[in-house]
């Protein structure tokens, strides 16, 4: 019988292994190690997620026969389903990390190719509807602006105070829109008029409505989103 | 300690009490994140098919449900593989899982467990019954990992979510697995209790003395 088999050392470790459950216990019932845990395991997640993506996989496109009636697309607004923009003086700002820094007008954003897209709105409560989405790539229009090659996120603002802000690859993917139609009518008040994100290969909560202004930074600053700063994931990822 | 006085090896009973903590967790949170939209249908209209009493949910909020839920399905996944990984490597999975040679005897185990009939003569270290358990619960366990995985990222993983049946039917099988899982822990408990605090002990420390 060697040290490693002793009576008292087997008993110690006995004894050791039944406190497990109550250290385990203990430090999810403390608040701040309970935060730190689970939302630590959010970031990892996070990471997983950008590390899986895949910036050529498409999301489903879908026929026009399937694609959910507008009077039953529903409208989650965070303030008010209309902040009142003023749709002939709007603009959308570009700042940051850009060669062709600038106010940009809806008109400027008509001389890109038009894409449009039947693709699946997926919201983080676990509703999914399926509408018709038309406007630019967020990558033509990065284009154009002159985003420079270092960049990696946008910073979204918008009209009722709400923001975003999202990583380069989903952006830049090709299903990724800045979109001012939906059902082929400009976009209706209530849901975003003049501009807004719809990125299939995102969450609902991304895709901001009445967008203001797009900073382009290499460093996320403090404030990454609205609802991801009080709780939801930042990568949102689909 | 002589090898075989080792009822649960070191990784069994790591992998089981993860399991069982995480498990908690993920049906607590998993019932929060159902309450934020409690239907498999579409937005409009939605029926509300369950009221959950706040006690059985976990997170406050479907934010805070989703941090825990990612968490612990995190944590549940590893413990998950590094099981595998074990039982493969060391040919435990043998005495576990059920095989079709076991089939015939299930029934005379429900017959001595329901109807008390004399226990039938068990080969091995677990009855039939209990491998038919064991192995349904590491299904279940498995079809809930690649059904949440399936609902996490169900355009990157669209090819699953298609071969499901689409997004809403994932969420039905996600929910049906839990169902299931459910059902296994009370016939569990029951067993642990019947088998005495020994066994129940050897779980935490891997013998009975």
């Amino acid at each position: 019988m060697d040290s490693r088999t002793t009576p008292g050392r087997r008993l110690r470790r006995r004894e050791l292994l039944k406190m497990t459950p109550l250290a385990a216990a203990g430090l999810l019932l403390n608040a701040s190690a309970r935060d730190r845990i689970v939302g630590g395991g959010q970031e990892l997640a996070d990471r997983i997620s950008a590390v899986a993506f895949q910036p050529a996989h498409l999301a489903p496109v879908f026929a026009d026969r399937d694609v959910t009636p507008f009077e039953r697309y529903p409208l989650n607004s965070y303030l008010v389903d209309d902040p009142d923009v003023d749709l002939d003086g709007w603009r959308l700002s570009v700042s940051g990390l850009v060669q062709r820094p600038g106010d940009y007008t809806l008109d400027a954003l008509a001389q890109l190719p038009r894409i449009v897209q039947n693709t699946k709105h997926v919201c983080v409560e676990g509703w999914d509807v399926i509408g018709n989405f038309g406007g630019v790539r967020i990558a033509d229009f990065l284009a154009h602006v002159g985003a420079v090659a270092g960049a990696r996120f946008l910073e979204v603002r918008c009209y009722d105070d709400y923001y975003e802000s999202i990583d380069m690859e989903s952006a830049r993917h090709p299903q990724s829109l800045l979109c001012d139609e939906m059902y082929g009518a400009p976009l209706s008040r209530g849901h975003g008029a003049p501009l807004r994100l719809m990125m299939p290969v995102k969450l609902g909560y991304k895709q901001a409505k009445y967008v203001t202004s797009i900073q382009v930074t290499s460093v996320l600053a403090g404030r990454r989103g609205y609802w991801e700063d009080l709780g939801y994931g930042w990568y949102g990822g689909l | 300690m002589r090898p075989e006085a080792v009822e649960h090896p070191a990784a069994v009973r790591l992998s089981h009490w993860v399991a069982a903590g995480a498990v908690a967790v993920l049906v607590m949170s998993g019932l929060e994140i159902f309450a934020a939209f409690p239907s498999f249908g579409g937005k409009i209209p939605q029926h509300d098919l369950l009221a959950l009493p706040e006690a059985i949910r976990l997170g406050g909020w479907l934010g805070g449900a989703l941090q825990w839920h990612v968490t612990f399905a995190a944590l549940l996944m590893a413990a998950g593989f590094a099981y595998a990984v074990y039982e493969a490597a060391s040919g435990n999975y043998r005495q576990v899982l059920f095989a079709c040679r076991d089939l015939a005897g299930v029934w005379p185990m429900v017959r001595h467990y329901v109807l008390r009939a004399p226990k039938p003569v068990v080969r091995g270290t677990y009855n039939p019954l209990q491998k038919l358990a064991y192995t349904a619960a590491l299904a279940l366990g498995f079809i809930l990992a690649v059904t949440g995985m399936a609902l996490y990222k169900p355009v990157q993983l669209s090819w699953l979510v298609t071969a499901l049946g689409g997004f809403g039917m994932v969420r039905v099988w996600h929910f049906a697995a839990m169902c299931g899982l459910l059902a296994f822990i009370p016939g569990h408990l029951v067993m642990v209790a019947l088998h005495g605090w020994r066994n129940f002990v050897s779980m935490w420390v891997g013998t009975r003395a």
